[in-house]
């Protein structure tokens, strides 16, 4: 049965942003992926720079990220977008050049490059999904999980006494002087939702304006690999993750503070 | 333009820059350090790109990330440094965009030391990166030919859609000679229709070396591989010496075959019937000139800055038909004309064998000496 709406009555509230393709993605029910992927799609459409946005795909679950987004996608060996992104900003600087990179991926064997990419202030924008495990390659230990989580390379729970301690990656990036915007945002509800594309607003804008190095970290749930429902893993995140990873503007440069939105 | 005194790495520097470099990423090692120093300068003062990186790796993803717009990319480093740039140079390769990497060779396995080597060869040619992939590498032999060698692999680069390696030895790099420049090259303004600078009124572009499906994956590496036999089809080059009624052949590539003509020379001063053939491209490997050369020739000498790297592509060719010796110095050690002249005059003394491999049988002369 269909029903016809009363086009007096109809209201067109939600639709998908031009910057991402109209197309199903691989990403598993639940995932926060797909949240950060529309977020940063609408901020593009609304800055208007779907035609001048360059991004760098990483290795993970959103390897395929160059298939959902609607403009030009490079994609880097695992760890390395900072570094593709520095070679595509320095020869084309009037475009604008963004990563999007997991925990593993960037924490962990992309250290190197996100850290110098940082200290370089490298005007691009990072977009840093922590989602506290390694989505891809089917829930490992990553970087970023807490103290006695239990992943499929830490079947007892993480134990700092020989598998160390998480990184906090935003904490730690803010140390360097080329950052000049760096904060934490979550994905676990409407409210913080709003907050993070707020964030990555903000991240573009300093790019626009040339301020150099942003990242923007985004808590964020991987259901299958936690072995939980969606719901559970919310309720888990906001439980669990927020207290170890703070949400917090860590570093915003004064001439950053100065942009209104 | 005039001849000027050059050191190797400094004129590979500026005959990129005149190539239409228009972004240089490296890091610092010996001996090619000079390279990245020369950009350091050169590079800003044009208004083109130049970061020293934090890493190999992160150099050579610059790199990549560079070539993926479309420009004219490269990257330098020595031996140890290449090892680290290996995932990216399969990955360039995989995403099939032109990149070009000098390949300052010195003494190895390791950290080795910072003289003269050859021993990058096997790494270079025959993929030290994963997967299938087929690298276009040049080895100059002095410094003009280093700065014209590096011109031709941005054209071959691009050509190509490939990665192409100069490689040479320390010695190259840091030694000073006459060289004459070629003409600067306007920066390109057209981009080829797979350079992703921007969704602007088109549809948008992807590039990526991930092909998770078999059957695309296969796709791929069936183009790659008919790219490359349409480079070994046009684009072999070597040069030789004294080869038109030569009975006896030396080979060698860069710096050891620079020194083995002296001992050619020498050599043909004393009557001996011997030339010499130099591969250029050492990728694609000059089968067709050693194979006429084994077909002219009594007994061939291979010479190498290795463990005999590139002689096992010789022998390959040679398919036992004549004797090959062979001789080397590692480490670091640069060959002597002389110790090349006492190994022709073996040749032409009828000394060389069919017996055995030729690795084996210069590795007891050389016990047999100590
Ligand atoms: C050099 C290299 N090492 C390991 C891998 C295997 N690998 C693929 S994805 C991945 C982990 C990605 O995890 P993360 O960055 O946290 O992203 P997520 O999948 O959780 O979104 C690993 C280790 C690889 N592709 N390349």
């Amino acid at each position: 049965m269909t029903t016809t709406l009363d086009p007096e009555l109809e209201q067109l509230v939600y639709e998908r942003p031009d910057s991402l393709v109209d197309c199903a993605t691989h990403y598993c029910p639940g995932c926060t992926h797909g949240v950060a992927h529309r977020l940063i799609a609408e901020v593009i459409d609304e800055m208007g720079i779907r035609e001048k946005t360059i991004g760098v795909a990483s290795v993970g679950c959103s390897v395929f990220a160059y298939n959902y987004f609607n403009f030009d996608f490079v994609q880097a060996p695992h760890g390395r977008a900072p570094a593709m992104a520095t070679g595509v900003k320095r020869v084309l600087p009037d475009r604008f050049v963004i990563t999007y990179q997991g925990d593993g991926d960037m924490a962990s064997i992309g250290m190197a490059e996100v850290v110098h990419a940082a200290a370089r202030g490298e005007n691009i924008c990072v977009f840093f999904i922590n989602n506290a495990n390694y989505g891809m390659t089917g829930g490992q230990m990553a970087p970023t999980t807490l103290p006695g989580q239990k992943t499929s390379s830490s079947p007892s729970g993480r134990d700092i006494e020989t598998q160390g301690y998480p990184i906090r990656a935003a904490e730690l990036l803010a140390t360097l002087d080329g950052a000049s915007y760096v904060v934490r945002r979550s994905l676990h509800d409407p409210k913080n939702i709003r907050l993070a594309k707020k964030a990555i607003r903000t991240a573009f804008e300093v790019q626009a304006r040339g301020l150099g190095f942003s990242m923007v970290e985004m808590l964020s749930i991987c259901p299958t690999n936690w072995g939980m429902t969606p719901l559970q893993s919310l309720q888990w995140l906001e439980e669990k993750m927020v207290p170890y990873y703070a949400l917090n503007d860590f570093k915003v440069h004064p001439a950053v503070a100065e942009i209104r939105i | 333009m005039a001849r000027e005194l050059w050191k190797g790495n400094e004129a590979i520097a500026e005959a990129a820059v005149r190539a239409g470099c228009q972004a240089y990423f490296g890091y610092p090692i010996t001996p090619q350090t000079e390279l990245l120093e020369y950009m350091s300068r050169r590079m800003p003062e044009l208004g083109r790109a130049f970061v020293q990186a934090e890493s190999e790796l992160g150099a050579v993803n610059m790199v990549y990330g560079a070539a993926c717009t479309g420009v004219r990319v490269m990257s330098s480093s020595s031996s140890p440094g290449v090892s680290l740039m290996m995932e990216g140079i399969s990955y360039i390769a995989g995403t099939e965009v032109p990149a070009v990497l000098v390949d300052v060779m010195r003494g190895g396995p390791g950290l080795g030391n910072i003289a003269p080597a050859q021993a990058d060869y096997n790494q270079i040619v025959h993929g030290g990166g994963h997967g299938d992939y087929y690298p276009i590498v040049l080895a100059p032999a002095s410094v003009q030919e280093a700065v014209d060698l590096t011109v031709l692999a941005f054209d071959l680069a691009e050509k190509y859609r490939s990665v192409t390696v100069v490689l040479l030895d320390g010695s190259l790099g840091q030694m000073m000679e006459p060289a004459e420049m070629p003409p600067m090259q306007p920066l390109k303004k057209e981009f080829p229709a797979w350079a992703t600078r921007g969704a602007e009124n088109r549809e948008r572009r992807m590039l990526s070396s991930i092909y998770l499906n078999p059957p695309d994956q296969e796709v791929t590496n069936l183009r790659l591989l008919r790219r490359w036999k349409e480079v070994e089809a046009n684009e072999v080059r070597f040069k030789t010496y004294y080869l038109e009624d030569a009975e006896y052949v030396v080979m060698g590539f860069g710096s050891a075959g620079r020194v083995a003509l002296s001992a050619v020379r020498a050599a043909r001063a004393e009557g001996i019937k011997v030339g010499l053939l130099r591969p250029i491209t050492v990728s694609p490997f000059p089968v067709q000139a050693v194979d006429a050369a084994v077909r002219q020739c009594k007994a061939g000498l291979v010479v190498e800055m290795n463990a005999g790297q590139m002689l096992e592509d010789v022998l390959r060719v040679n398919n036992n038909r004549i004797p090959f010796e062979f001789f080397a110095r590692m480490g670091g050690i640069v060959p002597f004309p002389d110790e090349i002249l006492a190994e022709i005059r073996r040749l032409a003394q009828g000394k060389a064998s069919l017996e055995g491999h030729p690795r084996d049988r210069w590795l007891e002369r050389v016990a047999a000496q100590a």
